[in-house]
């Protein structure tokens, strides 16, 4: 069964590690959704989130290849885990009218969004928190028209050591 | 000392004896250190993919790294193929490149080729030189990341202004840091266990070991637990050598080409034993009915080969040498039992034959029968790809690891004669046989001159049947003799259909092989009928240098058993003479 999985590859900071993890879900014909190469309290230690749609076997394989790279310290897949944190952050410019406009605001405050730019047509807001949250967000402001947005894509951390 | 001098440092503190290579603009700083020192032997190739082919069967002939530099751009795509190669067959090389000044990267400079980028899918790992403080400890990562765990292509790239750079105080280290590379040796003593229970409990098992055992150097833990358990035993391509041809229980080759005893035993076997392999599409066909009754236990260094291709239910991560060694001591002994002699009656059945009496024209596993017979025991055999090279894996009698090289992954053309070459310079003083078709001879025949020059002793024989012939048998067999660009006597006054040899072919090869050895000065030798055979061999062997010994062999010859390529092992067309 294809689902999303959510891995985390932490690996030496080292020229062109985004490169090499790339090139190898490329080389085998696996998909990223999303990827952050993230710098972490360690200046040597970089993580690199990566979102794929995949099943079980491939995710398997997949991590397995990660894992052989020189510069890999350590590959989890979280998707099946709940002692991870997830988060994601969204910038969004949404069309607003005179008349929209209080209904839109309704829902930015429901969601605890933050408006950073408010103009006579659009409303630019940001919202951080897990990636189901986001993807209401958006689903409930389409109707309103959606001008653009930009996601960060996911970003992880486990809760215990 | 500057860079250039750091890097030959570094070779010599590696242990390397000897470079393939060729120059070029931006390593000449290198090439002016190799001019000074006497520590290195240096043989100068005709084409950079014959130096990385050398580079690769001087590691596969020795068990050390291969190590061969060259120039940038051109010279660093030359060795693509060959990196490729041993990456697929797990081969420690290091393909040293120069690369322009680190100013002028990514400024289109001339010879400039982006190597990093261009060898990351087929190297195990690969750098970029920025600076010549960094150059020690990635040449020593490079030679450690080449030989430990799953061996394989190590590319270096180094740019001029790193060569030409100054280092004050210079050591080569001692030691790697590499927090992310900690390849597992030992394996997991209860998967061992399981193993050794799984064996004490199996009707019907069977061995299926490759060249991780060659790899490993566990000829004898392998030979330990065969004659403790009589298993059966088929070896891939990779690993031939690994046993004796003549052991009792071996079955000879699975696969699309392999022996029917070998196939028809994976097909029948309740504990399938999978040792330094990969279950290769080449081995398995569509997975789904392969080894359909079999518990399958695989063992290997790489854990991402362990469920790529077949689920295992005991899989065990680590070296086959220190696994095999654990394994032997827990199982018990077994004795041979029916599925022996079933195993066995196959192999009476279905024997590995031909009849050169029947035939006026030589037949090529006539030739590779006499090779067998007349090499000296020590012999390196080096193999090209194609029909020859199965031909030379089921008819010349294996005796010894590391004496059968050829490109079984990748399935190199050009090949043989470069790392026949390699072997020859990393082993002096045994036999080493080059085993070419007519095609695959001809895609690195450059490096006759460099066998010459250098008075590299190979022995070349080319099994010549003017055709492609693997690729001419599919042809026949799968595309109604459609033999569209495989005939190499074909010229332009031909017909534009042909459907194989006849009265109206043209009279000559092209290239004349026997002068093609002329031109070097090698001795060059002709065999036409089976009678010359022996004769040309003699002849050939006794040579004290590199020779070329071609032999005109029957044309439309076929490589039997085939499994046609994605069916299932009941398919197998077992041949003709059955």
């Amino acid at each position: 069964m294809i689902e999303k999985h959510t891995i985390i590859v932490t690996v030496t900071n080292r020229v062109g590690i985004l490169a090499r993890i790339a090139g190898l879900l490329a080389q085998r014909g696996y998909n990223i959704e999303s990827a952050i190469a993230a710098p972490t309290e360690d200046p040597d230690v970089y993580k690199i989130i990566l979102v794929v749609m995949e099943t079980d076997e491939h995710v398997e394989q997949i991590t397995k290849q990660l894992n052989k790279l020189i510069d890999t310290i350590k590959v989890t897949d979280i998707s099946h885990r709940d002692n991870y944190i997830v988060r994601e952050y969204i910038i969004l410019k949404i069309g607003i009218t005179a008349r929209s406009r209080s209904e839109v605001l309704d829902l930015v405050r429901v969601f605890e969004a933050r408006p950073i730019d408010l103009a006579t047509d659009h409303l630019i807001v940001e919202l951080t928190g897990h990636v189901r949250k986001i993807d209401r967000f958006i689903e409930l402001l389409k109707p309103f028209g959606i001008k653009e947005f930009v996601r960060s894509g996911e970003f992880a951390m486990t809760e215990y050591n | 000392m500057n860079g250039a001098e750091i890097l030959i440092d570094a070779l010599i503190n590696e242990g390397v004896d000897t470079v393939f290579g060729y120059p070029g603009g931006v390593v000449i700083p290198i090439f002016d250190v190799l001019y000074r020192t006497e520590k290195i032997k240096f043989i100068l190739t005709r084409h950079e993919q014959g130096a990385t082919h050398a580079a690769d069967g001087y590691a596969r002939a020795t068990g050390k790294v291969g190590v061969c530099l060259v120039t940038s751009g051109p010279g660093a795509t030359n060795t693509i193929t060959g990196i490729a190669n041993a990456k697929m067959d797990s081969v420690p090389i290091v393909v040293i490149s120069g690369q322009v000044a680190s100013a002028n990267i990514g400024t289109d400079a001339f010879q400039e080729t982006d190597m990093v980028g261009l060898t990351r899918s087929i190297c195990k790992h690969n750098y970029l030189v920025k600076s010549v403080e960094e150059l020690p400890s990635i040449l020593k990562e490079a030679f450690f990341i080449a030989r430990t765990g799953r061996p394989g292509p190590v590319a270096v790239d180094i740019p001029v202004n790193v060569s030409n750079g100054i280092l004050e105080d210079y050591q080569y280290p001692q030691d790697v840091s590499l927090p992310g590379y900690k390849p597992v040796t030992n394996g997991n003593q209860k998967q061992i266990e399981r193993l050794a229970q799984a064996i004490n409990e199996a009707k019907r098992p069977l061995l299926y070991t490759g060249g991780g055992i060659v790899i490993a150097e566990a000829s004898r833990e392998l030979t330990d637990l065969l004659d403790k358990t009589s298993i059966p035993i088929v070896i891939t391509l990779m690993g031939l050598g690994s046993i004796p041809s003549d052991y009792p229980t071996f079955l000879g080759m699975p696969g699309m080409h392999g022996t029917m005893a070998a196939n028809l035993a994976l097909t029948e076997c309740d504990l399938l034993i999978g040792v330094g392999v990969r279950f290769d599409d080449r081995i398995t066909g569509p997975r789904e009915l392969f080894a359909t009754q079999a518990t399958i236990a695989h063992i290997d260094i790489d854990p991402a080969e362990i469920g790529k291709i077949v689920k295992p239910q005991i899989p065990v991560v680590g070296d086959a040498k220190q696994v095999l060694r654990e394994l032997v001591k827990r199982v018990s002994p077994r004795r041979p039992n029916e599925w022996n002699r079933h195993t066995e009656s196959w192999k009476c059945q279905f024997p590995m034959t031909y009849d050169q009496n029947a035939e006026p024209c030589i037949l090529p596993q006539y030739v590779i029968d006499r090779v067998s017979a007349l090499a000296p025991p020590d012999t390196i055999i080096v193999t090209d790809v194609g029909q020859h090279q199965m031909w030379a894996a089921h008819f010349y009698q294996h005796k010894k690891p590391r004496a059968f090289l050829t490109s079984g992954g990748l399935g190199t053309m050009g090949f043989g004669l470069p790392a026949a070459m390699g072997a020859a310079v990393g082993r002096p003083g045994q036999t080493v046989i080059s085993i070419s078709g007519d095609g695959s001879i001809q895609m690195n025949i450059q490096e006759f001159a460099t066998c010459a020059i250098n008075n590299i002793p190979v022995k070349t024989v080319i099994l010549n049947n003017s055709y492609l012939g693997m690729v001419r048998q599919w042809q026949e067999l799968f595309w109604d003799e459609h033999y569209s660009q495989t005939c190499l006597k074909r010229v332009s006054d031909c017909p534009p259909v042909c459907a194989g040899p006849g009265a109206n072919c043209p009279p000559h090869y092209i290239p004349d092989f026997v002068k093609i050895a002329e031109a070097n000065r090698i001795p060059g030798y002709r065999a036409t009928q089976p009678s010359e055979v022996d004769a040309v061999l003699k002849e050939g062997l006794g040579q004290p240098g590199p020779v070329i010994m071609e032999f005109v062999v029957k044309s439309l010859e076929n490589v039997y058993p085939m499994i046609p390529p994605g069916k299932p092992i009941s398919a197998i067309i077992p041949g003709r003479s059955v």
